[in-house]
C-alpha cells in the first residue's frame, strides 16, 4: 500500500498526532522511502509556518508540530542510508540565551523553526558566557547569531556580547538578531544588534533575508 | 486597609488621600490627581547599593532600603516589596526547587528565576483529579521542596477510617516521614518569621501614610496548571492531547484557588489581590483556545472574587491587545487591569468604562532610556489616557525593572506629578 502523502502532510498540518504517527509508521513498515517522509514533514511545516504567520496558528501548534516531527524523526533515523539525518549544510545559525538568563522556551521554539526551515543551528543553551559566544563564533564562523533573553538583565548581557564579538574582530559580515521577553527596537538599538524579532517566524524570515532560503540550498 | 496604632493624624490624612486616589480609579471616578504605583523587586538592590543576595537574606537591610524608597518616592500604592525579595532564608529552609536565587543557582547580583519543568506528569491528571490533597502530599510537594521528601510514604488519607486509622497512621513513624515533618516544622518557623516581618513592615508603612497596593497574590487557573504543574511545553501539547482532563482540572483548581484567595485576602485586611497572568498573550494561544481554556475559568474566578468584595488586579503580561474585547466582559468598576505590553491607549478605548488601568512604561525605555525619555513617556500616558478620562494608575510595565537607573525612577515620579497633578 502506498502512502497517501497528502494525508500525512495534512495530518501534521492539522495537528492530528495519532494519524501522523500511524501513517508514518505504516509507510515505513512497508518500505516507504524514509527520506521522502522527512520531505513530507517539511512540506507540512511550511503549511504550519504559513498558518502561524496568518495568525491561524500560535505557539501551541508550533510546539505540537515539533513533538510530531521529533517522533517521526525517531522512526526515520535508523532507516536512513547515510547518517546525515537530512541535516542541512551551509551557513550556521548560532543561538543561545545570554549570560545570567536561564529561560529557553522561546529560544527552543526559534531553534526548532529554523531547523525545520532547513537552517543548521548550533544551540549553546542557556546562561551562555560572553566568551563562549566569542570562541564559538571564531570556531564555527556562523552567518547569524541569535541572542535570546527573557529578563531585563539580558539587555546588558546582549550589549556586552555584541561588543565582545566586535572587539574580537568577528563582527564583519556577521548578522546578529535578538529576541525574547521585552526586546524591542529600543533594545535592538541599545545592544547594537542588527535586528530583533517578536516570534519564531520572524527569526526564520530574518535568516532567510540574510542568508537565503536554506531549503533551496 | 491596615490599621496601625502608630498612625499620626497627619499620616492618616496622607494615607486616606492616597487610598482614595486609587479607590476613585477603581470606582471609575476621576481622582484628584494621577495616582502612582511602585512595585520594585531587585531594583531595591540597585537603589540601596547592595547585592541581590543581600536583599534576599538581610531582613533588616531590605526593610530599611524598601522603607527609604517608599519615603523618597511617596507612591500612592506600593507592592509588598519586603516580602517580594527577602525570602532567601525561607526558600533555603524549604529547600525550594522551583526557583534559582542568588547563591542557589544564580550569581549574587542576579534576580531569582523560575525553573520551568514538568512538576506533574501527563499521566497524573487522573490521580490529581481523584484526590488533589493526596496528590499534593505524596507527589507534588516532595518534587517542589526538599523538606517534603519522605511524604511519598504517607498513606492515602481517605483510607484512614475507624480502626483502619489506628494502624494506618503507622506511616508517621517511618524515619523518612519523621525527618520530613521535623524539617517542615523548622522551615515553617522561617516562613512565619518572614511573614511577621512583612506584616510589621506594611504596618509601619501604613503608619507613615503609605498604603499597600495589595497584600496577597493569586493566579489564574490555567496559569496555575501551566506554570506550576505541567510546564510550558507540556501545557501546550495538552491542548491537543489531554483536552478533557485539562478542562476538568481547570474547573477543580478554579474552585480551590478562588476559595483560598478569598480567605487570604480577607485575612490580610487589604481588599486588593494581585494576579499576574502568564499564558493569556495574543501569541500564546488562539482566540478559540483562549475562550475555551484560559478565559472562562478566570472570568468566573474574577466574578467570585468581586462578589466577595475583593478588588482583583490582573496583570496582563506581554501583549494582550486581541484579548481586550473578551476581558471587557466583567462588572464595571470592580477591577484594576494592569497591562504590560498592550498599548495603553488602545486598552483605554476598549476598557475605559469598565476597569481602572495600571502601567505601563516600557522596560526597555526605563532601563536604557534617559530621564527626558521617561518624562515624555509619562506625558504621553497622561495626555492620551488620564486627561481623556482614563482611570490610570501610573506604573512601569511590570514594576520597576531591576536595572533601571534611579534617576529614571525619579523622572517617572516627577513627570507624573508635573503632568498628572
Amino acid at each position: 500500500m502506498a502512502l497517501d502523502e497528502a494525508a500525512l502532510v495534512n495530518a501534521i498540518a492539522d495537528m492530528d498526532e495519532d494519524a501522523a504517527l500511524r501513517l508514518s509508521r505504516e509507510a515505513l513498515d512497508q518500505g516507504f522511502d524514509p527520506q521522502r517522509i522527512l520531505d513530507l514533514c517539511r512540506a507540512a511545516m511550511d503549511i504550519v509556518g504559513a498558518r502561524f504567520e496568518k495568525n491561524e496558528y500560535f505557539l501551541p501548534e508550533l510546539m505540537m508540530a515539533g513533538e510530531m516531527l521529533e517522533q517521526i524523526g525517531a522512526m526515520v533515523k535508523p532507516l536512513l542510508m547515510d547518517d546525515s539525518d537530512g541535516e542541512a549544510a551551509g551557513p550556521v545559525v548560532l543561538i543561545g540565551t545570554v549570560a545570567g538568563d536561564l529561560h529557553d522556551i522561546g529560544k527552543n521554539i526559534v531553534t526548532f523553526m529554523l531547523e525545520v526551515n532547513g537552517f543548521k543551528v548550533v544551540d549553546l543553551g542557556i546562561d551562555v558566557p560572553i566568551q563562549t559566544f566569542v570562541d564559538t563564533v571564531r570556531d564555527l564562523k556562523p552567518a547569524v547569531i541569535g541572542l535570546s533573553g527573557f529578563l531585563t538583565l539580558a539587555f546588558d548581557a546582549m550589549k556586552d556580547t555584541v561588543a565582545a564579538i566586535e572587539q574580537a574582530g568577528l563582527r564583519d559580515g556577521l548578522k546578529i538578531m535578538i529576541g525574547g521577553g521585552q526586546v524591542d527596537e529600543t533594545v535592538r538599538s541599545y545592544t547594537g544588534a542588527d535586528a530583533f524579532g517578536l516570534n519564531a517566524m520572524a527569526a526564520v524570515s530574518l535568516c532567510q533575508g540574510w542568508i537565503g532560503t536554506a531549503k533551496a540550498a | 486597609m491596615i490599621a496601625s496604632p502608630a498612625q499620626t493624624p497627619e499620616a492618616k490624612v496622607a494615607y486616606d488621600a492616597r487610598w482614595q486616589r486609587v479607590m476613585d480609579c477603581v470606582n471609575l471616578k476621576q481622582p484628584d490627581r494621577l495616582p502612582i504605583g511602585m512595585q520594585p523587586t531587585f531594583w531595591l538592590a540597585k537603589y540601596g547599593n547592595i547585592t541581590c543576595r543581600q536583599l534576599m537574606y538581610d531582613y533588616d537591610k531590605t526593610a530599611e532600603i524598601a522603607a527609604r524608597a517608599i519615603q523618597e518616592f511617596e507612591p500612592d500604592c506600593h507592592s509588598p516589596m519586603f516580602l517580594a525579595t527577602a525570602s532567601g532564608r525561607a526558600l533555603e529552609a524549604l529547600d525550594f526547587k522551583q526557583l534559582q536565587w542568588p547563591g542557589h543557582g544564580v550569581g549574587d547580583n542576579q534576580p531569582f528565576q523560575y525553573l520551568d519543568a514538568e512538576y506533574m506528569k501527563g499521566d497524573e491528571y487522573a490521580e490529581y483529579l481523584e484526590d488533589p490533597t493526596g496528590y499534593y502530599f505524596r507527589r507534588y510537594l516532595p518534587r517542589v521542596a526538599g523538606v517534603f521528601e519522605g511524604f511519598e510514604e504517607l498513606p492515602s488519607f481517605s483510607s484512614l477510617y475507624y480502626t483502619r486509622l489506628v494502624l494506618g497512621m503507622r506511616a508517621f513513624a517511618r524515619p523518612k516521614v519523621r525527618q520530613a515533618l521535623e524539617r517542615v516544622m523548622k522551615a515553617a518557623e522561617e516562613s512565619e518569621r518572614l511573614f511577621n516581618l512583612h506584616v510589621a513592615f506594611e504596618e509601619r508603612m501604613a503608619a507613615l501614610g503609605y498604603p499597600a497596593s495589595y497584600m496577597y497574590s493569586s493566579i489564574s487557573p490555567y496559569d496555575y496548571i501551566a506554570d506550576y504543574f505541567r510546564g510550558a511545553k507540556q501545557i501546550m501539547t495538552d491542548l491537543f492531547r489531554r483536552k478533557d482532563k485539562l478542562l476538568e482540572m481547570l474547573e477543580k483548581v478554579r474552585v480551590s484557588i478562588t476559595r483560598s484567595t478569598i480567605e487570604a485576602v480577607k485575612a490580610s485586611g487589604n481588599p486588593f489581590v494581585f494576579i499576574p497572568t502568564h499564558w493569556a498573550p495574543d501569541t500564546f494561544m488562539s482566540d478559540q483556545q483562549f475562550t475555551t481554556y484560559w478565559w472562562p475559568p478566570f472570568r468566573q474566578m474574577l466574578i467570585d472574587l468581586i462578589d466577595a468584595g475583593i478588588i482583583p488586579i490582573p496583570m496582563w503580561e506581554s501583549d494582550c491587545t486581541k484579548r481586550l474585547e473578551h476581558i471587557a466582559d466583567i462588572p464595571a468598576g470592580k477591577c484594576v487591569y494592569w497591562f504590560e505590553r498592550t498599548d495603553m491607549v488602545k486598552a483605554f478605548e476598549v476598557l475605559g468604562d469598565v476597569v481602572a488601568l495600571r502601567g505601563n512604561l516600557s522596560p526597555s525605555m526605563m532601563t536604557t532610556g534617559t530621564p527626558a525619555e521617561v518624562d515624555a513617556a509619562v506625558k504621553h500616558l497622561v495626555d492620551n489616557v488620564f486627561n481623556k478620562g482614563g482611570k490610570l494608575i501610573l506604573d512601569c510595565a511590570f514594576g520597576i525593572p531591576d536595572e533601571t537607573p534611579v534617576e529614571n525612577v525619579r523622572a517617572m515620579f516627577d513627570a507624573a506629578r508635573r503632568y498628572g497633578g
